[in-house]
């Protein structure tokens, strides 16, 4: 059985956001709501380097544990997705959530009170008929169903982000980083906490702050 | 993608045309799982197809149960070409599906192209025609607008002659918009047209053209991938042309080193093995500083300038010039470094450069560019797979509007304006040359090239008896084109309030709307234009791939195809039938009389011999776009099925007639192939010898196969006879290309028997040139900027001679001395460039929420210690004043991007004013969700020597805390 999964490739996000608009695109997220976003570190500077993070549909997912009224499930390729008509929007799972992937749209009432939790479904929808309207309104579309993956992913402009059976997508990794023989994922302790030097190979900058 | 192998497709159906789900959830896991069982090695490469290829190649496909229609066309943001599946239901636009089919961009779309399906609903737009009056926006119908717009403009026709209009077209325009908008702007009598390719790369065109034949990117995004070395010098490709890196970083992780030289530390430079930090517009110094280490160590290609190259040894003499302490002096970079990068370039052949804007918008732009190509030439890294010059265009369509569209200095097809390009242009279009010529005021001004896009500023506002027109400048008409990207925006103001006339056509009605409405009370006409979703035709991407649109949707509200207005113009103007005359004309939809879009490229292809746009047949282009998975990704080439040995869009040169089925031209002068084959040498185009030299290749130089084993001139009737091969064409050609050249032989005759019979390029097989003496520094020179951050080296590397070209008079030196000490008052360098969020002048990104939401503020980055200096604080509001008295408030970005003493601030921002929003001056509704300054508000009086290139790179300004 699948077990699906995100993976986004350091070495190739460029930052350019086609992750977070095909979502847009996808599902007529409305704004302010951010399923999924580009995350820069050392912005400007050598070393720079962007992921691109959404739900990571946990294994053992916090949101789930933590959930009041338990609408969060699982599906049985691993997928965590929650139930809209039992969320009360109490915002707890945003607590638990790691990866700060639980949305919140303004409610109608005082004070933009919080809505009902909104997140990243890997394009899976949610309780109820698949591609049903009811479905499209709450949860956007629902690729799986038509043997398409997640919007995102599919449109990333560098191939960066992947999305599927985790199976695929580690051996995918695995002959990238063997391939290329520099970057973050060749870990061991002399690239996470030494002198770096293969990371380097990636990234031999010399920036000097010359007017 | 990744996991999607492909599979057999009894129960699957197509992903295009997927509503209601075909397969259960299970089923498609069972599926995933099995694929991935298969195998998946991707790396960069086209895989994971879920589609049977039957129902992947059928575009228009319907689907009979869900009523859907899936229409493909090519992202309308950058020059890549992303090809896009637009899902269509009860005609609106209902969801948007990956290519995964096509070569160029397999599916991938950065944040733009990922979002152009808002085009299909989004609302913030011009919905109907609209005029000023009494400063207000007031509705009115089209019938009101053709009438009193098409009046008014006459009238001035009458008063002040047709050079008194100014059109501006566009780079948004497909090919068979473009060009018949040159038609167009011919028909009505002048060469006052020109569209964004002006303000981008016109510096590339004609530097690069000078040098070798043609002035476009030699080879092709995906061809990078056999490169081993790519040096991004001015071009931050990840942010404006962020599918290139698809191929760029697949390059890299297969050991191709990367280098950017930039003054900013770009998300490019993140992506790069080095960085090299150079101060802006510094670029030629730096070249030279390269080369010298080349040709120290013996890296130079001896046999390929010895053989393909003129004019080598006077650019070393300059190159001897540019010690290590010099270079240092002028770009601030040092010499180990600078021998760096000749020796990656050098030692990682093929290597390829890129360039785009922070070469080409400098006032040595036309100079800097053909350093670039000098430094390949030395390398030996011209007409070879993984080589080239790599330029990246910007605009989806500006490749092919600078081919066919509306240039001030030429005819489609780079014909020029003299009077044997006309002659050729009206026995293409079926008129009468002296017809032709009764339009123009004068003959001399028929063929005197027209004020070009970065200058009507000063077309409106300079004393007319200094300029090289009787007239100034009354009306202008802007079709497609964003004022904020011009430069010095506060003068801009002045001359809107002068016009007689401004008239906008646009789905965006665009900062000129909100520009005009400021400081006038009438004379300004709104007018909606569809976008290229809402038509159908070609557009050209960077790489010369010529790639078809069909129409997505119906027009949204009012509006009507830019080929539609312009016949309803037409009409008004009385030369419809001149315009239309081989192009059928039917009636649209909504009763409109519409020119009949592949008509109109079957005239370019009966017209436009010297690119070869005469193969692309809308016939060929088509097959290409729905056999699109038979191309291969990295050499672009077909292998088996209905376009099997041609490259994908038939990259032009497409030699020749459809019927002679070129395969189009991947890499420009590869003499490795066959000229049959794609393969080449280079033009010749500038005589056949100079000075006692040979300007012609050396024997045994020749595209492989060719029965000339050596240089020649170009072709035409009387070589052909010489060389007795006259009787090879047949009767009908002989009559055709009596008294005709290669490029005016409308039968195509000279060409099939030149190429097919005889292996050789009709335009002939001569030596690049690394001097071309034309130009006003033959051997490119460094020169200071004229607003110079260095007072020092003004004196040492001063700019031009003031000078008067494209009919205005042009400061350089009398300017650059008048504020050679400016920069005690305004120390820091300004310039601007590309977000990846936003497109051009902005105003269509900025109202699409996808992507306004990503990026809602405009902003400056700077560096903490110019920060600290100022007093201002990440997040904070700062003045930025330059020296024409304009300043812009916009946000503080306080990053390491930018060094010490530059600022950058990103060019797609318009709606505010030096600190007023100008949301009022919108019409209602229409505004873009984002405004912020333009930094063209800003920018101050600059242009190249040979183009009129706007200088937006370097200038300078002060930070105030607001």
């Amino acid at each position: 059985m699948a077990r699906m999964k995100f993976v986004c490739d350091a070495e190739r996000c460029i930052n350019c956001n086609g992750c977070v608009t095909a979502c847009k695109n996808e599902h007529e997220v409305p704004w302010g709501i951010q399923r999924r976003r580009v995350v820069t570190l050392n912005e400007g500077q050598p070393g720079e380097k962007s992921i691109s993070v959404a739900c990571m549909h946990c294994s053992d997912a916090p949101c789930m544990a933590v959930c009041p009224t338990n609408c969060f499930y699982r599906t049985e390729e691993g997928l965590v997705l929650h139930d809209k008509d039992k969320c009360i929007g109490c915002g707890y799972c945003f607590y638990a959530c790691p990866f700060g992937a639980p949305q919140f749209p303004n409610g109608a009432s005082a004070f933009a009170a919080r809505g009902k939790m909104d997140k990243c479904t890997f394009c899976a929808g949610g309780p109820g008929e698949n591609g049903s309207e009811e479905e499209l309104k709450k949860y956007g579309r629902n690729r799986l169903a038509e043997g398409k993956l997640p919007l995102c992913a599919e449109m990333c402009s560098t191939k960066a982000l992947i999305a599927g059976d985790a199976e695929v997508l580690s051996d995918i990794m695995r002959e990238r980083v063997l391939r290329r023989g520099y970057g973050a994922e060749l870990w061991g302790w002399r690239v996470a906490y030494g002198d770096g030097k293969q990371a380097q190979r990636g990234q031999r900058v010399h920036a000097p702050e010359k007017p | 993608m990744l996991t999607k192998k492909r599979v057999s497709n009894a129960t699957v159906g197509s992903a295009r045309s997927l509503a209601t789900p075909m397969v259960s959830r299970r089923e498609f896991l069972k599926r995933a799982g099995l694929a991935s069982a298969a195998g998946v090695t991707f790396l960069g490469a086209r895989s994971g197809r879920w589609v049977a290829p039957a129902e992947a190649q059928t575009t228009q496909a319907v689907n009979p149960a869900s009523g859907e229609v899936v229409r493909r066309s090519v992202c309308t943001h950058c020059s890549v070409g992303c090809a896009i599946d637009a899902v269509v239901k009860n005609g609106v636009w209902i969801r948007q599906e990956p290519v995964f089919d096509s070569p160029i961009n397999l599916g991938a779309h950065c944040a733009k192209g990922a979002s152009v399906r808002e085009h299909g609903h989004g609302e913030h737009r011009l919905k109907y025609p609209m005029k000023l009056v009494d400063g207000k926006w007031k509705r009115i119908s089209w019938q009101e607008a053709l009438d009193e717009v098409s009046a008014r403009l006459l009238k001035l026709r009458e008063q002040f002659g047709p050079d008194s209009v100014y059109w501006v077209g566009s780079s948004k325009h497909n090919n068979e918009q473009a060009y018949l908008l040159r038609k167009f702007v011919s028909m009505w009598g002048t060469n006052n047209c020109d569209h964004q390719a002006r303000i981008c790369h016109s510096t590339t065109v004609a530097g690069v053209a000078n040098t070798w034949g043609y002035g476009a990117m030699t080879n092709s995004y995906n061809d990078m991938q056999f490169s081993k070395a790519i040096l991004f010098i001015g071009s931050n490709a990840a942010e404006a042309h962020p599918v290139s890196l698809l191929h760029v970083l697949h390059a890299k992780e297969n050991g191709a080193k990367i280098i950017v030289v930039d003054p900013r530390f770009t998300r490019t430079a993140a992506k790069a093995d080095y960085y090299v930090r150079i101060r802006s517009g510094s670029d030629i110094p730096l070249i030279y500083g390269v080369l010298r280490h080349i040709f120290a160590n013996g890296w130079e290609d001896k046999k390929f300038i010895a053989e393909r190259v003129y004019g080598m040894d006077e650019v070393l003499k300059e190159v001897e010039y540019w010690t290590p302490e010099r270079v240092e002096e002028v770009t601030g970079v040092s010499d180990d470094q600078v021998h760096m990068i000749a020796k990656v370039m050098a030692e990682n052949r093929p290597s390829t450069v890129v360039w785009c804007m922070g070469q080409t918008q400098h006032t040595t732009g036309n100079a800097i560019v053909r350093t670039m190509c000098i430094l390949q030439l030395a390398l030996g890294n011209v007409g070879v797979s993984g080589g080239g010059t790599n330029i990246f265009r910007g605009h989806d369509n500006v490749q092919g509007a600078t081919d066919v569209g509306p240039n001030p200095d030429s005819l489609p097809g780079y014909y020029g304006i003299a009077e044997g390009s006309w002659k050729h242009w009206c026995r293409v279009w079926g008129v009468d040359y002296e017809w032709m010529k009764g339009r123009f005021a004068s003959k001399e001004l028929m063929e005197r090239p027209g004020i070009t896009v970065s200058r009507w500023i000063d077309g409106v506002m300079e004393d007319p008896a200094k300029m090289d027109q009787p007239t100034n400048l009354k009306a202008v008409v802007f079709w497609g084109h964003a004022p904020n990207s011009q430069s010095r925006g506060k003068e801009m103001i002045e001359a809107m309030k002068r016009l007689d006339t401004l008239v906008v056509i646009d789905p965006y009605p665009s900062a000129t709307a909100a520009m005009a409405a400021m400081v006038r009370k009438e004379g300004v006409y709104l007018l909606p234009a569809a976008t290229q979703f809402e038509t159908e035709g070609s557009c050209t991407a960077s790489n010369r791939s010529v790639q078809w649109r069909e129409k997505v949707i119906e027009p949204l509200f009012e509006s009507q195809p830019d080929h539609v207005i312009m016949y309803a113009f037409a009409k008004k103007f009385g030369f419809a039938n001149e315009l239309c005359k081989n192009i059928k004309v039917t009636q649209n939809a909504r009763g409109w009389d519409e020119p009949n879009v592949e008509d109109i490229l079957r005239e370019i292809n009966r017209g436009t011999w010297t690119i070869g746009y005469s193969g692309i047949s809308p016939e060929r282009i088509k097959l290409h776009m729905k056999y699109m998975h038979t191309f291969d990704v990295k050499t672009l080439r077909a292998n088996g099925g209905p376009c099997d040995g041609e490259y994908f869009g038939l990259p032009w040169p497409c030699w020749g007639t459809p019927e002679m089925k070129h395969p189009g031209t991947p890499n420009l002068y590869d003499t490795s192939k066959p000229v049959m084959e794609g393969g080449g040498c280079f033009r010749a185009n500038f005589g056949v010898e100079r000075n006692g030299v040979s300007l012609l290749a050396a024997q045994g130089s020749h595209p492989k196969g060719a029965s000339i084993q050596g240089g020649h001139p170009e072709f035409d009737d009387k070589l052909l006879k010489q060389l007795g091969w006259w009787d090879e064409l047949t009767d009908a050609e002989k009559q055709a290309a009596e008294g005709k050249n290669w490029k005016t032989d409308l039968s195509g005759g000279i060409i099939r028997v030149v190429m097919k019979n005889h292996g050789c390029l009709p335009f002939g097989n001569a030596r690049a040139r690394a001097v071309v003496w034309n130009f006003p520094d033959p051997v490119p020179k460094h020169r200071e900027p004229i607003y110079s951050p260095r007072p020092d080296l003004v004196d040492k590397y001063p700019t031009h001679e003031d000078k008067k070209f494209w009919r205005l008079p042009t400061l350089f030196k009398t300017l650059q001395q008048q504020v050679k000490e400016i920069s005690k008052e305004y120390p820091i360098i300004m310039t601007s460039g590309r977000m990846v969020e936003y497109e051009g002048g902005g105003e269509e990104t900025r109202s699409n929420p996808w992507l306004a939401e990503l990026q809602q503020e405009m902003y400056v980055e700077v560096n903490p210690r110019d920060a600290n200096n100022a007093n201002v604080r990440h997040g904070e509001w700062v003045w930025v004043e330059t020296p024409t008295g304009a300043r812009i408030k916009v946000k503080a970005r306080v990053t390491h991007r930018v060094p010490p003493g530059t600022v950058f601030l990103p060019f797609h921002f318009s709606g505010h004013w030096m600190g007023q929003d100008m949301l009022p001056f919108y019409p209602e509704g229409a505004h873009p969700i984002v405004r912020g300054e333009a930094v063209n508000t800003a920018t101050t009086y600059g242009y190249d020597v040979v183009t009129m290139m706007q200088e937006t790179k370097t200038t300078l300004c002060r930070l105030k805390k607001a």
